[in-house]
């Protein structure tokens, strides 16, 4: 789909309001395959919604939702939150950017894995803990990580 | 179903959900809150209503599948009512035990139940174990009876019954009486009074209004709004539909983290079920009160949990606080007259109305009524989330109810109030937890996360990453914190590096009224707090990483070989 018209037809979703942008660029997000946001997509809304470019991408630039560049297939969304942090979510880190190859942030060269450190997923007992694609890993100890990735892999 | 068009018939239909869960009648409850999910319960459910099925016994034992019920230290939690036995860590292996011999012949599985370390002695039922019993659960226990999908379950429990007395009994200027005479005062951080922020909303003319529900839950380590919001949506729904009526209000807003997805599900379920029944729209209840809520999804900015940067981020706009002198009551949302609460203050919204203000008042102390939740985790045994009265103490909280420090390890500090909170050490451990006393101390109640730290956390270190954290997420709108916190961040690494001089402490010291006082909205105003905190109650840490060269936890990497 053109970079036009998925944008005329996210933001139609959201009544074509400039109040919603933060809505619809979760939602074009979430269609992408690699999950982030091409430029001719952020300026294909902002010309859709009749907004200057520098309004979206201030947007797209100021929450941490929002990625623009590809991401891999598999997030791991490591937890690196207070509970977390006192139960050594720093050593899983390290061992997960070993494990894969890859630094906090990056992506691996093949798109399967991505890394991000969160700040809380809300899941605080169970610290350390990373969420792949929605599902929960707690209690992590460096050992387990390669079994886990596995699974995705 | 038709719609519900006034009190006569929300009463019948409440009757008849009541009547169709029949309390004495066998059930199991199963925690799928997110730690248990972690824990493997989704599969513990199907196989149980497998079991149950092959055994017949499938329409005379319902699984019920409910939101946490806090002790997620144990999880999966499975609950066998009438009775109330506890099982926890229940496994797929587990299952057809408790079906063929619980459930068909009555018998206690011994191995499942909760084992006390200090009587060695098992405990059968769910409201004697420890963890359980110091609680008083008036807002998240009913969490462990309702299918938070269930409109029809949150109404046998008595639900929408104070919506419907506010509406049908009592007038607005009668609701905020109860609310401000309840002392009920906000859950998210600020402990404003509710009272006195409706009240000002509600005097204010407009044919416009708005409420809006803060679940922007961005303080790490705190979680009980996300399992309010997966566990009883229903709750925070009925508190905002109250509150709108109060003030005026036509329109409410949730805003919540694009990272709970369960909750954004729960939450739209249960707006869109009120909906269906008619108790979300147009005269509802016949008594010409209009209302709807809409969900707004936050980008994941931590700053937004402050209510100016949230309103501009429902808005459309980047989440910057703007100064305080604007009040929210007279110029909140599209510069109408607004209302915004925490989830947890929302949620305790119908029980003042139900129960009335002086109940309330009965809980919790003076200056600080009814109960708190708490998200007791880090280096305790007993992890998970407890709701108490105001007013006990810390000890009771993290050696009582939390069981102790995990391995037994020495106690050395714990750290409320989120990033921006202070850490409280053992001295202090008798105070009583209210809103004003944690403020005394030089750390505050923040929305309710309490980090356990043992002997093996280093205060610097700990001071350093809140650092970090609100450096990153300081919106950048205000020098003092933009770079304040920069700089402070720099000067903490120096000392973990074993490179700090007494010079830099006296820098922090000057530095932290500079950002708190040059900073215009409550990230910024509060950021120096793990800082100053940390200071006033380990600096002999402090000294040992500058003069000694050495870190006494073992944490700082560059100070371990020496």
């Amino acid at each position: 789909m053109s970079a036009e018209r998925l944008s005329r037809e996210v933001a139609a979703l959201y009544d074509n309001n400039p109040a919603n942008i933060i809505a619809m660029l979760q939602e074009m997000q979430n269609r992408n395959k690699n999950r982030y946001l091409p430029r001719p997509e952020l300026e294909a809304l902002a010309a859709c919604l009749a907004v200057p470019v520098a309004k979206v991408y201030r947007i797209a630039t100021f929450f941490k939702a929002f990625n623009l560049e590809p991401k891999g297939e598999h997030m791991v969304s490591l937890c690196v939150g207070t509970a977390c942090h006192v139960r050594g979510a720093a050593k899983i880190l390290t061992a997960l950017e070993g494990e894969l190859g890859i630094a906090d942030g990056g992506t691996t060269s093949d798109l399967k894995f991505s890394i991000e450190t969160v700040n809380c997923v809300g899941a605080c007992a169970l610290g350390p803990v990373a969420v792949i694609n929605e599902e929960y890993f707690g209690e992590l100890e460096a050992e387990m990580l390669p079994e886990i990735l596995n699974r995705f892999r | 179903m038709k719609k519900i068009e006034n009190a006569a018939q929300l009463e019948a239909y409440r009757s008849q959900c009541a009547a169709e869960r029949d309390p004495d009648r066998a059930m199991i409850a199963v925690c799928t809150g997110t730690g248990c999910q972690a824990h493997g319960c989704d599969k513990v459910v199907d196989l149980m209503r497998a079991e149950l099925k092959s055994a017949g016994l499938a329409d005379k034992v319902e699984v019920k599948t409910t939101g946490c019920h806090g002790y997620c230290e144990k999880g999966p939690l499975a609950v066998v009512r009438p009775e109330g036995i506890l099982y926890q860590r229940v496994k797929e292996k587990n299952v057809a035990d408790i079906v063929s011999q619980t459930i068909a012949k009555g018998e206690v599985l011994d191995k499942l139940l909760f084992f006390d370390p200090t009587t060695k002695e098992r405990i059968k039922l769910e409201k004697d174990v420890p963890f359980y019993k110091l609680q008083e659960r008036l807002v998240f226990g009913d969490n462990g009876y309702i299918d938070p999908t269930s409109i029809e379950d949150y109404l046998a429990i008595g639900g929408y019954k104070a919506l419907q007395k506010a509406l049908t009994e009592m007038t607005p200027d009668q609701v905020l009486a109860e609310v401000s005479e309840a002392g009920l005062r906000g859950r998210g951080g600020g402990g404003f009074a509710t009272g006195r922020k409706w009240e000002s909303a509600k005097k204010v003319a407009g044919e416009i209004k708005y409420v809006i529900c803060n679940a922007d839950e961005g303080d790490p380590g705190a979680y009980m709004d996300r399992s309010l919001l997966e566990g009883n949506p229903h709750a925070i729904v009925e508190g905002m539909m109250i509150g709108a009526f109060t003030i005026g209000a036509t329109d409410g807003y949730v805003y919540v983290r694009n990272e709970y997805p369960q909750a954004v599900r729960n939450l739209q379920c249960a707006i869109n079920r009120a909906r269906e029944l008619g108790l979300l729209g147009d005269n509802i209840l016949g008594s010409g009160f209009n209302f709807d809520i809409h969900i707004s999804k936050g980008g994941g900015a931590f700053v937004c949990g402050e209510s100016s940067a949230l309103i501009a981020s429902i808005e459309g706009e980047v989440g910057e606080p703007r100064a305080k002198h604007i009040h929210m009551a007279e110029s909140g949302l599209w510069g109408k007259p607004t209302v915004l609460n925490n989830v947890e203050t929302w949620a305790n919204v119908p029980l003042i109305i139900n129960r009335g203000a002086a109940w309330y008042r009965g809980i919790g102390t003076a200056g600080s009524t009814g109960t708190k939740i708490f998200s007791l985790v880090g280096k305790v045994k007993n992890t998970g989330l407890v709701e108490v009265p105001m007013g006990i103490s810390l000890r009771k909280i993290i050696f009582d109810i939390g069981g102790g420090i995990t391995k037994n390890r020495a106690f050395k500090a714990v750290q409320t109030g989120g990033p921006s909170g202070g850490c409280i050490p053992e001295a202090h451990l008798d105070m009583p937890v209210d809103f004003d006393a944690l403020t005394e101390l030089g750390s505050m109640m923040g929305s309710g996360g309490m980090i356990v730290m043992d002997d093996q956390t280093c205060m610097v270190d700990v001071a350093k990453y809140f650092v970090a954290f609100l450096k990153g997420e300081s919106c950048g709108k205000c020098t003092t914190c933009r770079e304040g916190l920069q700089r402070m961040h720099e000067i903490l690494v120096k000392i973990t590096e074993g490179k700090g001089t007494m010079a830099d402490l006296a820098l922090l010291e000057e530095m932290a009224p500079v950002i708190q006082q040059g900073s215009m909205c409550g990230l910024g105003k509060t950021a120096p707090n793990p800082v100053l905190s940390t200071l006033r109650y380990f600096r002999d840490e402090y000294l040992a990483h500058i003069n000694d060269k050495q870190c006494p936890a073992g944490v700082c990497k560059a100070l371990m070989a020496s």
